[in-house]
């Protein structure tokens, strides 16, 4: 482990490591302790500008209750759900497949198929509006989970196929050899070699694409018209107002809409900060 | 395994079943009170009396329904949409996406009824849509800070910056402002140039007809520059939205305000009841008649629409004077139907007044002219009110957009 | 003999079968749209109606645009502070490396702004700078200074935004240094502090060379996370004061969406795809020497 590992260190060197630790953390969530308050504020008070300072009045269960009366958010939680996690697992699936037949196989253009798969990803999305809207109407997946859910798919296996070939190509390669000689085919490599190596890999990109899809708000915009097959970003953000902005409606909706990819992370971060790693395997 | 693909066959086959009867609307005015409104009154009412009609409403954020409208249009659109008289209408009419719903004006006499607002749907004699609210503009102001200071509303622009140069002395800054998102400083220049140059000029300009270099705008930027060189704006206003505008008016720092009516609301709740007045935009020259800024919110039934016989019945509904009256009143805005009750709002009241007796109505910068337009020329207006020296560049930046976009 | 054909050519034909799904996917709904939308740049289009084919006049108007011009500085602006975000996150990183009990929860709590939508952090921050009744504004009081307008004063505009946008995106880089982290060769690490290799040495001798995977992620991504730049500027600041604060990403939504001029925003995202493209080139040559025949 680096650096050293003080958990056997003085009592001393642990208090001086969390005071800062503490410290430091007090001063990262000060934005999000912002935004907690304007949750709990009243509109009144964001209107003459007490954005900082203690509520003239506490909304904390009024505004919480509002953000799922005003609309049908638990139909939009889960619909979320049910676009992100058949996205993310099929994103997965797909890419760790790609990405080990780029690593580990020799064959022609292999390169500039993963080039072109990093340079996809370098498109601003928000100009493909037109093309993907044409062609999720001509699929007839317009405003359905499925529309979403393929082309999510479609556009994150370019980023997580450049994330794990990097891993998998830093696995050593005589593992991968000595599978084939024992005869595994090639699958039986992948599912039994490959994929157990680059759990802490997977587990990671899982969070973070967990997280890109959730979050997404543009596509859901484009593609899906009705509430059946609405996400939650767009269901907060219709609680905003014409003209006045509920930003404490917004802020206490953001706040909820945050804790599925953050339990996420807390729940799959054992596979990947700590528990078995790349390392331990490696020659 | 096996439950990932059984999900994943779950969504595949969840494809959504349309009864024939259902009726799908928009509603863009994501205020929670107004879908209360629909959902408990409005819509309840039209299924009543329209047995077997379902009606299903998908509630938008009001911005992101400008980019959402565009692609459902052209896709799979409800039956009703909500969207914008004028030339914001114009457009979709142009590419055929919305229908002709002038049998519906024929068939309940809304041609008398919604006489003032008929002239913004209609295109080649046809109407395209059914408006149902719309809101003035004007000064809102503390009577209370007036007051203090004794001073009165003004009857005309030399009244205006007495009271604005009296309030300045005594460290209260006459006009708040947010100029961040852009619009709120087009209200300025749609009001001075109304007030110095008259409806059919300021038309022609929103029409792409008049250079922004012309001389009969110099008043109007001299006008303007010179409130903006006096300090009579709240410093750093391109920092604030026109909510956070708001702020040094509840806390009295600031006086005035120019705005739509959805601004009383707000201050209200801030704790300002009673002591908000509102004033019409002074005269400035006594030969221009009064125009006014009174954006029109219209209902339109797209063309790929599937249920397109119970949506006109649905307009039918909505077009009713009392429907209208009902509508506007939680809205806070005026009914385009003239058999419905007069409100009984103080605010309202005077609003109506104002725009009955108004010479002609404009829907506001950023409606009258084409999208592309509006930014560049609200950004350039953005930019004078900071820096009134630049007025040559600004104009001159307009001006080369103003070409480029109406190809001259 | 059967199974033999596929025995033989197992290594041949396993790239079809593996990289199929992907390949198909990616050029339907990524590959496909590019080139349509690199064809949009080539016409005046509103984006329902008729397509006007214009040739390279997009791109000419684009040359002289000086909205254009403070984009592309802009973006490289952004681009220098962003590529300080993997450094700093990797500092933070090597801190939070430890095994204390409540650090699992800790970390979590740092991975918060990663997660928390786009439009609350641009708000949150906005209201910081307020002039008036922000918290930068009253520290400033405190100290005696003037109030500091940071979203409405051209030249420090960018730099307000640009902070903002670092607190997400350095706990973006922060999990792929977690990652990287803990996937550290136990042995080597060992065998080097026999050696008494120690501190900076030992960082960057042994442990910065076995990070290099995420490093080469968190620079991308951060290099994709400046250029691609679009939701707190929509947000903070719409681009102003007057359009100083925009960038290429969003010029081209302006243009495109709001704007309704298909063909030009297109001819900005085709811009910005090939200075992209450039610099990817540039990684991915060296990535290829290092790799050359290498399994």
């Amino acid at each position: 482990m680096f650096p050293q590992p003080i958990d056997k260190s003085s009592a001393a060197v642990k208090g001086t490591y969390r005071f800062v630790l503490y410290a430091f953390l007090l001063i990262w969530l000060l934005p999000l302790g912002g935004i907690l308050i304007t949750s709990m504020r009243s509109l009144a008070d964001i209107n003459s500008g007490n954005y900082w300072g203690w509520p003239t009045e506490f909304h904390l269960l009024e505004n919480y209750t509002q953000v799922f009366k005003a609309t049908p958010m638990l139909l939009y939680f889960y619909n979320s759900i049910f676009i992100t996690l058949p996205t993310v697992l099929a994103t997965l699936a797909l890419s760790s497949l790609a990405g080990y037949s780029l690593a580990k196989h020799r064959f022609r253009g292999n390169f500039l198929i993963f080039a072109m798969f990093i340079a996809g990803n370098f498109v601003p999305a928000q100009i493909l509006m037109i093309p993907v809207r044409d062609l999720t109407l001509k699929l007839g997946v317009y405003d359905t989970k499925l529309g979403l859910i393929l082309f999510h798919t479609a556009f994150q296996t370019g980023f997580c196929t450049f994330f794990l070939r990097g891993f998998i190509k830093e696995l050593p390669h005589e593992l991968v050899e000595s599978a084939r000689i024992d005869g595994a085919s090639e699958f039986r490599v992948y599912w039994s070699v490959i994929l157990p190596l680059i759990q802490p890999a997977l587990a990671a990109l899982a969070v973070l694409e967990f997280t890109f899809i959730w979050n997404d708000y543009f596509w859901a915009l484009v593609l899906v018209q009705g509430d059946e097959a609405r996400p939650i970003t767009l269901g907060i953000q219709a609680l905003r107002g014409r003209w006045t902005a509920s930003w404490q409606l917004i802020s206490a909706g953001s706040i909820i809409a945050a804790l599925p990819p953050v339990v996420m992370f807390f729940l799959l971060q054992k596979h990947f900060i700590a528990g078995l790693t790349l390392g331990a395997v490696k020659e | 395994m096996k439950k990932i693909i059984g999900v994943f066959l779950f969504i595949l086959v969840s494809v959504n079943v349309t009864f024939s009867g259902t009726l799908k609307i928009t509603n863009n005015s994501s205020n929670s009170d107004i879908h209360k409104l629909w959902n408990e009154q409005i819509i309840p009412g039209f299924e009543k009396e329209n047995p077997g009609i379902k009606v299903e409403m998908t509630v938008y954020d009001h911005e992101a329904y400008k980019t959402a409208i565009r692609n459902f249009l052209q896709a799979e659109p409800p039956d009703v949409v909500n969207w914008f008289s004028g030339n914001r209408m114009k457009f979709f009419v142009d590419q055929g996406l919305f229908e002709d719903v002038s049998d519906v004006w024929d068939k309940n006499n809304l041609h008398s009824q919604l006489s003032s607002a008929r002239s913004t749907v209609t295109v080649e004699g046809k109407q395209w849509g059914l408006p149902t609210t719309y809101y003035q503009w004007g000064v809102y102001y503390r009577k209370d800070i007036f007051a203090k200071y004794g001073l009165g509303e003004p009857r005309s622009w030399g009244d205006m910056m007495n009271i604005a140069e009296t309030l300045k002395k005594n460290g209260i800054t006459p006009f708040t402002i947010g100029t961040k998102y852009l619009w709120t400083a087009a209200g300025w220049f749609d009001f001075l140039n109304l007030r110095i140059n008259g409806y059919d000029f300021h038309m022609a300009l929103m029409g792409g007809e008049i250079s922004y270099e012309d001389k009969r705008l110099d008043r109007v930027f001299d006008v303007w520059g010179d409130m903006a060189r006096k300090g009579y704006y709240i410093e750093n206003h391109a920092s604030y939205s026109w909510q956070e505008g708001q702020a040094p008016m509840i806390n009295g720092e600031a006086a005035m305000y120019l705005m739509g009516n959805f601004v009383v609301p707000d201050l209200v709740k801030a704790g300002l009841d009673g002591k908000i007045g509102y004033f019409q935009f002074p005269v400035i020259d006594g030969s221009v008649r009064t125009y006014e800024d009174a954006p029109t919110d219209s209902m339109h039934i797209p063309s790929k629409a599937k249920n397109k016989a119970d949506a006109k019945k649905f307009l039918a509904y909505v077009a009713r004077p009392d429907i209208q009256g009902t509508i506007a009143q939680a809205s806070g805005m005026l009914s385009s139907n003239n058999q419905s009750p007069v409100p009984d709002d103080e605010f309202l009241k005077i609003g109506f007044k104002v725009l009955s007796e108004s010479a002609g109505l404009a829907q506001f910068y950023d409606r009258d002219t084409t999208p592309e337009m509006a930014k560049e020329g609200m950004k350039g207006f953005q930019e004078f009110m900071v820096k009134p020296e630049r007025e040559k560049q600004i104009r001159q930046r307009i001006e080369r957009a103003r070409k480029r976009i109406y190809k001259q | 003999m059967k199974a033999s054909f596929w025995d033989r050519n197992q290594l041949k034909l396993a790239p079809v079968f593996f990289l199929t799904p992907a390949l198909l996917l990616f050029a339907v709904y990524v590959l496909r749209p590019i080139f349509s939308s690199l064809w949009i740049s080539f016409y005046e289009w509103d984006g329902v109606g008729q397509m006007i084919w214009i040739g390279f006049a997009n791109y000419e108007e684009m040359w002289h645009d000086d909205r254009v011009h403070t984009a592309v500085w802009n973006n490289l602006l952004w681009l220098i502070f962003f590529l300080l975000t993997p450094p700093l996150s990797l500092g933070l990183g090597l801190y939070l490396n430890q095994n204390l009990p409540d650090l699992r929860i800790v970390k979590s709590f740092f991975f918060f702004p990663f997660v928390v939508s786009a439009v609350v952090v641009g708000l949150i921050f906005s209201w910081f700078y307020n002039p008036r009744y922000g918290l930068l504004d009253l520290f400033l009081e405190q100290v005696g200074l003037q109030p500091l307008a940071l979203l409405s004063d051209e030249k420090l505009v960018n730099y307000g935004i640009i902070i903002a946008a670092m607190w997400p995106q350095i706990a973006y880089c922060l999990i792929l240094y977690l990652t990287g982290l803990a996937g550290l060769n136990k042995e080597m690490i060992e065998a080097g502090r026999i050696d008494g290799a120690k501190g900076w040495a030992m960082f960057w001798n042994i442990i910065l060379p076995q990070l290099r995977p995420a490093t080469f992620i968190a620079v991308v991504v951060s290099v994709l996370g400046a250029l691609r730049s679009y939701d707190l500027i929509a947000i903070m600041t719409q681009g102003g004061p007057w359009g100083s604060s925009t960038v290429l990403a969003y010029e081209m939504v302006e243009q495109a969406i709001f704007n309704y001029r298909m063909g030009y925003g297109a001819a900005l995202a085709t811009i910005l795809f090939f200075i992209l493209d450039i610099y990817i080139a540039w990684f991915l040559i060296r990535v290829w020497r290092n790799e050359k025949g290498r399994l």
